[in-house]
């Protein structure tokens, strides 16, 4: 466990370090995040039935995603574990008395949290200074926040699993393009990061709500905001860790198995 | 302590011709060829020996490597080092050897060497006094000390080279793979890299299997060869052995005195009162040829010397056609 912990913490002090990267990556969330607010604006002026989320509320939404991005998207990669996998280097990673799983987990887990961690605090103080109703306030309630905060760290973990699929995925495939954009684009769309789940119809909704990937980033944002009761929202962390559960099965079976008919390229 | 019966490993390669059409079909169905990267391939190591792992590129030396350090799965065969299979145990397993591979780095990237080695004493749980100890040795033998701090990528092959060394050793491994460890190294790093290895076979009984393109590390530090080509084990024996099978040309050089008649044998020249030929032990003896040299001339001195290990080998690939 221990040496799980120190990757973990040394790949954590390793990504703090680039502040550079931090600060255009701040700079095009607020770009990305005005845009999303401009289209929704547009939809909510032009419609004129009441939507199921207000416009407030949809803002703040859009902001946590700016906020958290490193923390949810799919498609961020580790080109190093790609490389690993592509160019044959995992072969030195097996040398090692370690689980690979659990070794590229904490090691992604690592990279995600440093780099959003770089990133939320400035969005989210800037916006809260915007006017109304692009501003980003306060959660309603003390408990709010709280069901927040361990939503989204839970959500995390599912998000590595799923990210951990895909490079399980490139054992097969050898290359990193394909699986990650696929995963990537499919996997935003569902967890309503492309248009706000609740926004979305009936039918795609019961589909979506069956799938772990609107449990990493839709639910905590909403519980943020207030779209989702407490009540609903003490089942979801439930649901939330039969994810992880399964998530985590899925993956270690299907390492052994990659690793198993594994070939080494190169060397 | 190595023990290896009947490894065999093929390995599925699509197999495509040129052309679009054939390219196309490619998509559709696909050809294969197996390759058989190693056939049958049975040898037995001792403890604290050198062995010299030789080959043409592409002979299954690296196949092997990876094999018995339990990366890859065989599809046949048995293996049985210091008491683990080691594709079966991989993770108990990996905790006793070392490995360093010439052409990847175990080092993170990115990292100054130094916590790259307390990550690795994490990884493999050294108890703090073994590995200050270690690291004290390692630093001193492999002169670490400017290096430690650097990050691995601003690290010189040769530097970089050593690092690694130091972190397959850092959990006092009992046998030590080297996968063309002196790969790219200038004269002097091959050097401090070579000593290197004598020192902890020597004073830690590491047993150490090494493959090499390099004769210069065969001479230097093997006291055994085992000779793959094609997936198959040609040869295996001591390095005399070897010289003493394929090294029985050599050269002879006699300084003399005076000449009582005209040569009337191959000589390959003649400079002052020193005559060079050919000779080949496995024909004539070494008396008979004295014998009959001194009937040409008065002999002073005689110099043997054998074919430098380089020809040797080749003369070994040729023999075996690799």
């Amino acid at each position: 466990m221990r040496s799980y912990l120190v990757l973990f913490q040394m790949r954590f002090i390793r990504g703090l370090q680039y502040r550079t990267a931090a600060l255009a990556g701040v700079l095009t969330q607020f770009f990305w995040g005005f845009m999303y607010i401009l289209i929704f604006e547009a939809f909510y002026a032009s419609s004129s039935t009441p939507q199921p989320i207000t416009f407030h509320q949809l803002v703040n939404m859009m902001w946590l995603q700016q906020a958290f991005l490193a923390l949810i998207m799919l498609w961020f990669r580790d080109s190093e574990i790609i490389n690993q996998i592509t160019k044959g280097d995992i072969a030195v990673e097996l040398l090692r008395p370690i689980k690979l799983y659990e070794f590229w987990y904490a090691r992604l887990l690592a990279q995600r949290t440093s780099s959003a961690l770089l990133r939320f605090l400035p969005i989210l103080i800037v916006t809260s200074l915007l006017p109304y109703p692009y501003n980003f306030v306060l959660p309603p309630d003390a408990f709010s926040f709280i069901l927040f905060i361990i939503t989204l760290v839970l959500g995390v973990l599912i998000v590595v699993a799923l990210s951990m699929l895909i490079y399980i995925s490139m054992f097969y495939t050898l290359s990193g393009t394909g699986s990650i954009l696929i995963f990537g684009v499919i996997g935003e769309f569902l967890a309503g990061l492309i248009i706000p789940i609740p926004l979305m119809p009936e039918a795609l909704k019961r589909i979506i709500y069956f799938l772990p990937f609107r449990y990493t980033t839709d639910l905590p944002f909403r519980i943020y905001v207030g779209s989702i009761t407490h009540n609903e929202a003490i089942i979801s962390i439930l649901i939330q860790i039969v994810w992880i559960i399964i998530l985590y099965i899925i993956g270690k079976l299907w390492m052994n198995k990659a690793l198993k008919r594994l070939v080494i390229q190169g060397g | 302590m190595i023990q290896v019966e009947g490894i065999t490993k093929t390995f599925q390669v699509a197999k495509r011709n040129k052309g679009v059409i054939e390219a196309l079909k490619h998509l559709v169905r696909r050809e294969y060829t197996i390759v058989k990267a190693l056939d049958n391939v049975s040898f037995n190591i001792k403890q604290g020996e050198i062995v010299g792992y030789i080959g043409p590129n592409g002979a299954g030396k690296s196949t092997t490597i990876k094999v018995i350090s339990g990366i890859l799965v065989p599809d046949n065969g048995t293996c049985n080092i210091i008491g683990y299979t080691p594709w079966k145990d991989r993770k108990e397993y990996v905790k006793h050897i070392g490995v360093v591979f010439g052409q990847r780095t175990q080092l993170w990237w990115d990292v100054p060497v130094i916590d790259s080695y307390q990550l690795l004493k994490d990884i493999y749980k050294i108890p703090t006094n073994v590995y200050q100890n270690n690291l004290e040795l390692l630093t001193e033998t492999l002169e670490l000390k400017e290096l430690l701090n650097t990050p691995v990528r601003q690290l010189s092959l040769g530097q970089r080279m050593r690092c690694e060394m130091g972190a397959a050793l850092l959990h006092d491994p009992k046998i030590l793979f080297l996968d063309e460890p002196t790969i790219g190294l200038d004269a002097v790093s091959k050097k401090a890299v070579r000593n290197f290895i004598k020192t902890i076979n020597q004073e830690k009984q590491v047993t150490v299997i090494l493959t090499t393109h390099d004769m210069r590390d065969i001479e230097e530090l093997v006291n055994r060869i085992i000779l793959i080509g094609k997936g198959k084990i040609l040869l295996d024996g001591t390095l005399d052995e070897v010289k003493l099978k394929f090294g029985s040309e050599k050269t002879m050089v006699i300084t003399y005195s005076t000449q009582f008649k005209p040569f009337d044998f191959p000589i390959e020249n003649i400079n002052g009162n020193q005559l060079r030929f050919m000779i080949n032990t496995n024909k004539q003896s070494l008396p008979q040829i004295i014998d009959k040299v001194s009937e040409y001339v008065q002999i002073e001195d005689i110099d043997i010397n054998h074919l430098p290990i380089e020809d040797i080998i080749v003369k070994l690939y040729k023999e075996y056609q690799l």
